[in-house]
């Protein structure tokens, strides 16, 4: 890559960074209220869904290793920063001021984030000794024992869930931590910093002859990413308003993985078509549904992951982003 | 005192019946080094095809070894069907893909045998009809043995000598081991790999509906999801034994099953799901290959 | 060192936009007005000739028997109404949408119900955790919400416009506590419970409450997860306690293996439990194991009061199969729904509520309905005891 082109990218990407803040700052205030609370809702998941995504993306895509707990993570970050908010301020939030219920909200997700890096952390450390699918079945493992344990947890309600949670989340929250995720993770991989992430999923064995230190890179994007899954449960869970072990499941962390492999593991672009797509595929399936009283969304899901994986390995978009397609034809990225 | 012999019978009836989906588990493994993700799911495509022979042929109305054997067969033939059909339509095209893709599609045919499975054969679980009925049940004062238990014991330990005798002792044996040892080198030698893969997921898909029938005999439950936990379980006792021996996976199934009888029973039940995932977790730390395992090198 | 100076005014901007945004977005976050459920009762939702009424079940997944059956009743009871000419003139309509089992489709499939097709009450939903994802979203749109046969006490704490039809754990807990102790005549009692299940988990606490208080023991409380087919070495501890009774508070799905393998191990004590028995598939399963067993419902299909007969009749003959206790309740949600719409005052989601709450004796299949000040049910269970397979009416027991 030549200078100038990288001078171009960052000139016409900070024209689209500035695009998208200002649409969701125009949108919160202008006329998200008016909106229609369904239309709206979708909108919100799908923003959910980028942050798991692309989150994800970091380790499955960009660091080439195999999480299949992103979920468990998720878990993690939602209990956290519902609990807090739902145990020590539940009382108190409705006398509190709009800023002051802000930063509590603001102070339960980073904290719900930070619980989740934590786990990460526990679960990036097997990375020392486990490859490939190995690590992928431990990260597995792991996302149920988290489950397990929350299950047994009885002050965030067990089985019976956790309810009234309040309902501090909005347009405005999720959309700037998609956007906060996105540019965080933008910024990583384009970074020198980067490269090593990138060096480990090409040849991990070559990396480490380079004096990459692969087990470090590891852990780091399994903090990373574990810590933007917590801050989406956290969301997840003041928007929903109730937590149940059951929400994150084996199939929640799958459902995250297909996001990833559909848009193309290691396309950031790749992962937020993706997510938005298949959260609207499932309100668009619920009419035919609700007719056959059958539930396709799996079956097709499945289905995808197969002749992706045969037809299609490197997803739709591969490794390149959705901006190498108006710069040039070849789209060559990095 | 009695409790505690009580606990170990129930533990090795549990343990064999992990043993008998890690023999067909740890075979592909050893083979492909592959995670067969959808192993647990053939064995409940298993049990659903003993079920409808069951049905078709009206074989419960006349409960007898006949009977259970004519289940097995049709069983064994519907998963062996499935296992080939599989392995040539998902995995054969991937041979030479990153082993991530490999492992990714395992996870797609799993969950479409089990999201399938809930369409074809309906979420709600289905009553497997008793094809063989013992009289009464063998107890000596308080303790109690399921005599299908004792069925399943003897079955995975004759299974494993068989399929032991079958690597170490015949032909086709000794070009599973080639195919293991190095897929390009073994085709060179003039093996054809692709039919010994071809053969051992066969094999290994008949053991699993072998497998489910027994399974579905003892617990007369079945549901579609029925083989997500007992498939990953049976790889964690796979693991456990050292992957790729026929040996240490009916080891690995034991420890597994008498370690969560112990738990579950002395201790905190609830943790039973967790504790096979921290025995992989702590395997894997610390002996990865397994019990009886050897170690590979790894080679660049 | 240039690349550098053309690429920092780019940051620049992007954090002060950045700062600009938060700050708006950190001000427009007040739970009471958050977007998600600001829904405005906007049109009435009885406008034109008909009435549209909202259903939330469990179609698919794992809780699709529970979720078909109530839907079957509510269908069976709309479908009476219309067939007799409707009510106040106008037709009603049904919509019903799936939640796959899932507290957070559920959220979603109210607030399409609410916004999108603008009923004027929502029934549903079978379980309790769905419930309560559903309510703060019927609360704050003001429009009401009738759950059939979720049981958990905080379902209906959620706001005052929930409401359901079925009355709640700590009474059923109670119920069979009552029936083990003054019935049965047995003072230990050990509980195997589901902790995957809030229902499960809730039912045992609320038996454990009410046994201990009218005087007997809990000797062990075991659990196991709702994949486990293996019970033995719970049961195995169980039978080293020797309890006179066991109560199984679980799904029909784990309870037929779980009473097989209690008698395979020789324990003779007669199982208890709770309407998550009710399904023809537990005898199926369970066998002969499951004879001389006991379990609390919401009513007999047996009964032979001439309510139930013509309900049975009506739903053998549309279905093919009998109605559970799930069909009974939705059936019975929908006709206190319409008993309400037809005392409203007017058709305004605010009257509807107010006509709800007075609902008082209304003579439902499951027995006579009242609704309490926290807006449950009041009404009487049923115990029912398996002999020759069938479930057998044994005795009501009374608020």
């Amino acid at each position: 890559m030549t200078p100038s082109t990288k001078i171009k990218l960052n000139y016409q990407s900070s024209i689209l960074w500035g695009i998208a803040l200002t649409l969701v700052w125009i949108s919160q205030s202008a006329w998200i209220g008016l909106m229609n609370p369904y239309y709206l809702s979708i909108i919100i998941y799908a923003g959910i869904n980028i942050i798991l995504a692309v989150s994800l993306n970091l380790v499955n895509g960009f660091t080439g290793q195999f999480s299949m707990g992103h979920a468990g993570f998720m878990s993690v970050g939602g209990y956290f920063s519902a609990y807090i908010t739902t145990h020590y301020f539940a009382q108190s939030l409705d006398s509190l001021s709009q800023i002051q219920q802000a930063l509590i909200f603001l102070g339960s997700l980073l904290a719900g984030g930070c619980a989740a890096a934590l786990v990460g952390y526990c679960v990036g450390l097997p990375s020392l000794r486990l490859k490939g699918d190995y690590l992928a079945i431990v990260t597995l493992g792991f996302g149920e024992i988290i489950r397990v344990v929350v299950l047994n947890l009885d002050s965030v309600g067990g089985a019976r869930g956790l309810p009234n949670i309040p309902g501090l989340c909005s347009f405005g929250w999720v959309y700037t931590w998609v956007l906060i995720c996105t540019f965080v993770i933008w910024r990583i991989i384009r970074s020198s910093y980067g490269r090593e992430f990138l060096a480990v999923r090409e040849d991990e064995i070559a990396a480490e002859a380079m004096g990459v230190n692969t087990t470090q890179v590891k852990v780091k994007a399994f903090v990373i990413g574990a810590f933007f899954a917590g801050v989406a449960g956290g969301l997840f869970a003041h928007t929903l308003r109730y937590l149940n072990p059951q929400t994150f499941d084996f199939n929640r962390s799958v459902e995250i993985i297909i996001m990833v492999v559909l848009g193309g593991m290691g396309s950031i672009t790749g992962s937020i078509l993706a997510a938005i797509f298949l959260t609207t595929l499932r309100e668009l399936l619920r009419p035919l549904q609700e007719w056959t009283q059958i539930d396709f969304r799996m079956v097709i899901y499945s289905l995808l992951l197969i002749l992706m994986m045969l037809l299609r390995p490197q997803g739709l978009m591969g490794t390149r982003e959705i901006t190498s397609f108006f710069r040039n034809r070849r789209g060559d990225p990095r | 005192m009695i409790e505690l012999i009580q606990h170990l019978i129930n533990g090795f009836s549990m343990g064999s019946i992990y043993a008998l989906i890690a023999l067909g588990y740890t075979m592909v493994f050893g083979i492909l080094q592959l995670i067969n993700f959808a192993h647990g799911d053939v064995y409940m495509v298993g049990a659903f095809t003993g079920f409808y022979a069951i049905h078709f042929f009206k074989l419960a109305e006349h409960p007898s070894w006949l009977s259970l054997a004519l289940t097995l067969v049709v069983a064994m033939i519907g998963s062996g069907c499935l296992g080939w059909c599989i392995e040539r339509l998902a995995y054969r095209p991937l041979r030479k893909s990153p082993r991530i893709n490999v492992l990714i599609t395992a996870v797609g045919v799993s969950l479409f045998l089990e999201f399938a499975g809930q369409l074809f054969f309906g979420a709600d679980p289905k009553f497997f009809p008793q094809v063989l009925s013992f009289e009464g049940d063998w107890s000596f004062n308080e303790l109690k043995i399921n005599p299908l238990q004792v069925l399943i014991f003897v079955v995975s330990i004759f299974l494993m000598l068989a399929l032991d005798w079958m690597i170490y002792r015949t032909r086709l044996g000794r070009a599973m081991r080639a195919t293991s040892f190095n897929l390009e080198y073994a085709s060179l030698m003039g093996i054809p790999t692709d039919q010994v893969i071809s053969l051992t997921f066969v094999l290994g898909s008949t053991l699993a509906g072998a497998a489910g029938v027994l399974v579905g005999l003892t617990y007369p439950k079945i549901d579609p999801l029925m083989g997500v936990l007992p498939g990953l379980k049976a790889f964690v006792a796979a693991v456990l034994g050292g992957i790729g021996n026929v040996r240490g996976a009916v080891l690995g199934a034991l420890i597994l099953g008498l370690s969560e009888e112990f738990l579950v029973g002395y201790g905190a039940p609830t943790f039973r799901d967790a504790l096979a995932f921290g025995l992989l977790i702590m395997i894997l730390l610390f002996k990865p290959t397994g019990l009886l395992g050897l170690k590979r090198a790894e080679k660049v | 060192m240039k690349l550098q100076n053309l690429t920092r005014p780019n940051y620049f901007a992007k954090t002060v936009l950045m700062g600009a945004m938060f700050s708006q977005a950190l001000s427009g976050c007040n739970p009471k007005n958050s977007s998600l459920s600001g829904i405005n009762a906007r049109t009435s939702a009885a406008t034109g000739n008909t009435i549209r009424v909202g259903e939330v079940s469990s179609l698919s997944g794992s809780e699709a028997t529970f979720g078909l059956s109530t839907h079957r009743g509510i269908e069976l009871a709309f479908d009476e109404i219309n067939r007799n000419g409707g009510i106040l003139g106008k037709k009603l309509e049904l919509v019903t949408l799936d939640d796959r089992s899932k507290p957070e489709e559920a959220a979603t499939a109210a607030t399409k119900l609410i916004a999108d097709s603008e009923v004027i009450a929502v029934l549903g939903e079978v379980a309790s955790s769905r419930s309560i994802a559903m309510a703060p979203i019927a609360q704050n749109s003001k429009t009401p919400m009738i759950s059939p046969s979720s049981t958990n006490p905080r379902v209906t704490e959620m706001g005052n416009y929930i409401f359901r039809v079925c009355f709640i754990d700590p009474f059923q807990g109670e119920v069979m506590a009552k029936f083990a102790l003054e019935h049965l005549k047995v003072k230990k009692v050990a509980i195997l419970r589901d902790v995957d299940s809030d229902y499960s988990t809730g039912l045992a606490d609320y038996f454990t409450a009410a046994l201990k208080k009218g005087g007997g023991t809990i000797v062990l409380d075991e659990s196991y997860t709702s994949s486990d087919i293996d019970f033995k070495s719970q049961l195995t501890a169980i039978r080293a306690k020797k309890p006179d009774a066991i109560l199984v508070p679980g799904y029909y799905t784990s309870v037929g293996l779980i009473a097989r393998q209690t008698r395979e191990l020789g324990i003779q004590a007669p199982l208890l439990g709770g309407d998550g028995w009710d399904s023809p598939k537990l005898v199926e399963i369970g066998g002969k194991a499951l004879e001389n067993s006991y379990f609390s419902n919401h009513y007999s299909n047996e009964d032979t009061a001439p309510k139930i007969k013509n309900f049975v009749t009506q739903f053998s003959q549309r279905y093919t199969s009998k109605p559970d206790g799930m069909a009974a309740m939705g059936y019975d949600a929908a006709m206190i729904l319409v008993d309400s719409i037809r005392r409203s005052k007017t058709l305004s989601k605010q009257d509807l509520r107010d006509a709800i709450a007075e609902t008082k004796g209304f003579a439902a299949v499951t027995g006579k309905i009242s609704l309490n000040e926290q807006r449950n049910a009041v009404k009487p269970a049923v115990v029912l005891k398996i002999v020759d397979g069938l479930f057998r009416y044994q005795t009501t027991i009374q608020p």
